[in-house]
């Protein structure tokens, strides 16, 4: 376990350095930075910006410097806002990462049993309607089903604020949106693990041995296919940080996705990179200490 | 969904290639999968003859008529089916000439990563060691960011084009192809008919394209349908948050992003398109969704 937590480790920085090359390279890739810092500045001005922020120096000094930099939380002063962007990002951190666990919330409350009676119903009506559901879910443009809701619960029956974050009502309409986007995967990955348990031989025994349907199901089916679910909804968390950025900007909520997005139409890249940094780092964390918990309570995991 | 890698999860079996009318015939007796295939035809063909079809020029402006509702509701007008737009613009004939941006977006994106996602997978699974390890590595640092996020930091960095977002999509999406194709070759690598082509004495060229490559064939055509309804979600969202094709050529995304201002005063500005990216992303998962199930020899 030692071992293998180390392993796991050591994978975790490697994949934390790629990550920071990717955040470098998309400075690097906009072209010029001084000339979107200062864009009405003379050409002299610019070069001498150039040289001080070091610019001009070959690209692995300038990576190390980044990461150096970055290590110690400094991605830089916002051109936008003039300050230190990371405080920035973090200060709309909880808001993403509340909107993203309740329509995680939200998800599980609706694909857990859906998915669970879908995969023991095979092949019924319900089935069939869960199914057909799913593809609907999966194939609406996020953005469009929360116009829609605004369209239908703000607008046409006037029960939820159109937008904003001032009250709890108004975590509705988002979170519901977010919800949306995640079921379907959920209710898909629920159903199919409980597919592939249904019919194991230690269920058909407690069956025989008489045990009431309802705790075979519960007991024993779903604890068994709730391991393959943890992984899957780890691996799906990025998925979810990715609606909720589109998400806030539909419904105009203060978070890091609003922010970067709205960083991104001013080209204001300091804060772009403290954004995408820290969304992947989470990313990462919820990976590793997802993998872990899978090697945890997996004792036939082997790590090759 | 949809904004994203939705794709739903990818169930695939290394099959050898199923014979086409067979293919055919199953996904014929799938009405969903028939009802897939004829709205995708119908927007394939509205693409290709935007021209002809689009009752007006999607971009002709006209101030007195802005904002006429759809014909079917009061104040509608029969020239414009699907109502216009704040400055008069036929709905009809822009939600048609925006076919045209998300399919070339949705396929060409997905040949950029099948073409990076494959060969890297057969290199991964076919040489193993340390190039594998470091193939995955990138899949695991690929896989840490949110693809619409990473998408749109880069489009907007390198500057919004129709042929930016071509390749930024394709190079954030090629990581379930390299997953999946690698996944394979492992399991084939242990397989008779290689072993068997190893002893006559064939090159690792020849092995990788001619033995390996073939069989991966239906798990990478079902991939692709998938991730071609993901390309056009994509791209739908980078419109939709200004960052689309820096051009004033009609995209559904952006279409919506425009209607979402005036949707208290005209609900089918943003709502017209959307049925489009839903009904076009829907037929494609149908269609694909058939086409897993009839490459598949373990379904019946």
């Amino acid at each position: 376990m030692v071992n293998l937590v180390a392993r796991r480790l050591v994978r975790l920085l490697v994949v934390l350095a790629g990550v920071s090359v990717v955040t470098f390279a998309i400075l690097q890739v906009s072209g010029d930075p001084v000339a979107l810092m200062m864009p009405e500045a003379p050409e002299a001005d610019r070069a001498v910006l150039r040289q001080a922020m070091g610019f001009n120096e070959p690209l692995p000094v300038q990576f190390a410097r980044f990461v150096g930099k970055i290590a110690r939380g400094d991605f830089g002063q916002s051109f936008f806002h003039r300050e230190p962007a990371l405080p920035l990002v973090l200060a709309r951190m909880p808001t993403t990462l509340l909107l993203a666990a309740v329509a995680m919330g939200l998800s599980l409350l609706v694909a857990l049993p859906l998915g669970v009676l879908s995969a023991v119903r095979r092949n019924s009506v319900f089935d069939h309607g869960a199914t057909f559901a799913v593809f609907l879910g999966t194939s609406m443009p996020v953005f469009w089903t929360g116009i829609m809701l605004i369209l239908l619960f703000a607008v046409q029956f006037r029960w939820l604020p159109v937008s904003g974050w001032e009250s709890w009502a108004a975590l509705v309409l988002p979170a519901v949106t977010l919800a949306t986007f995640s079921t379907p995967l959920l209710l898909r990955i629920v159903r199919s693990s409980m597919l592939e348990v249904v019919n194991l031989d230690y269920v058909r025994t407690a069956r025989a041995k008489g045990v009431s349907e309802w705790l075979v199901i519960w007991h024993h089916a779903l604890v068994n296919a709730a391991l393959p679910l943890v992984t899957v909804a780890g691996l799906q968390f990025g998925l979810l940080l990715g609606g909720a950025v589109i998400t806030e900007t539909v419904f105009a909520v203060p978070g890091v996705g609003r922010l970067i997005v709205g960083a991104i139409r001013q080209l204001d890249f300091p804060i772009v990179q403290a954004g995408v940094f820290l969304l992947a780092l989470i990313v990462v964390l919820v990976n590793f200490a997802v993998d872990l918990l899978y090697a945890y309570l997996n004792p036939q995991i082997r790590v090759r | 969904m949809a904004i994203g890698t939705l794709a739903p999860p990818i169930e695939v079996a290394a099959a050898p290639a199923a014979g086409s009318s067979r293919v055919w015939k199953k996904l014929a007796r799938n009405p969903a999968a028939l009802t897939g295939a004829v709205i995708l035809i119908a927007v394939i063909g509205a693409a290709i003859f935007a021209n002809y079809v689009s009752p007006h020029d999607p971009a002709r402006q006209s101030l007195i008529r802005r904002f006429t509702p759809p014909v079917w509701v009061h104040g509608g007008n029969a020239a414009f089916p699907l109502g216009t737009d704040q400055v008069g613009r036929d709905i009809l004939s822009r939600i048609i000439h925006g076919a045209r941006v998300s399919l070339i977006v949705g396929v060409a994106a997905v040949v950029v990563s099948l073409l990076v996602g494959v060969s890297l997978g057969l290199l991964s699974g076919f040489l193993g060691g340390r190039v594998d390890t470091a193939i995955m590595t990138v899949v695991d640092v690929t896989l840490s960011f949110p693809q619409l996020l990473l998408a749109l930091a880069f489009v907007a960095a390198l500057g919004p084009s129709l042929v930016t977002i071509i390749v930024v999509l394709g190079l954030t999406g090629w990581e379930r192809y390299t997953r999946v194709v690698r996944a394979e070759v492992l399991a084939l690598r242990e397989k008779d008919f290689v072993e068997a082509a190893r002893a006559m004495g064939v090159g690792p060229a020849r092995m990788l394209l001619r033995h390996l490559l073939p069989n991966t064939f239906s798990s990478i055509i079902v991939m692709s349908t998938l991730q071609v309804a993901q390309a056009i979600l994509q791209e739908a969202a980078l419109s939709f948050l200004g960052v689309g094709t820096g051009s004033a050529y009609p995209t559904w995304g952006q279409m919506i992003s425009l209607g979402r201002d005036f949707v208290t005063v005209a609900w089918w500005l943003p709502t017209f398109p959307g049925l489009a990216i839903l009904l076009t992303v829907l037929a494609i998962n149908l269609v694909g969704d058939r086409l897993r199930d009839a490459l598949d020899p373990r379904v019946g």
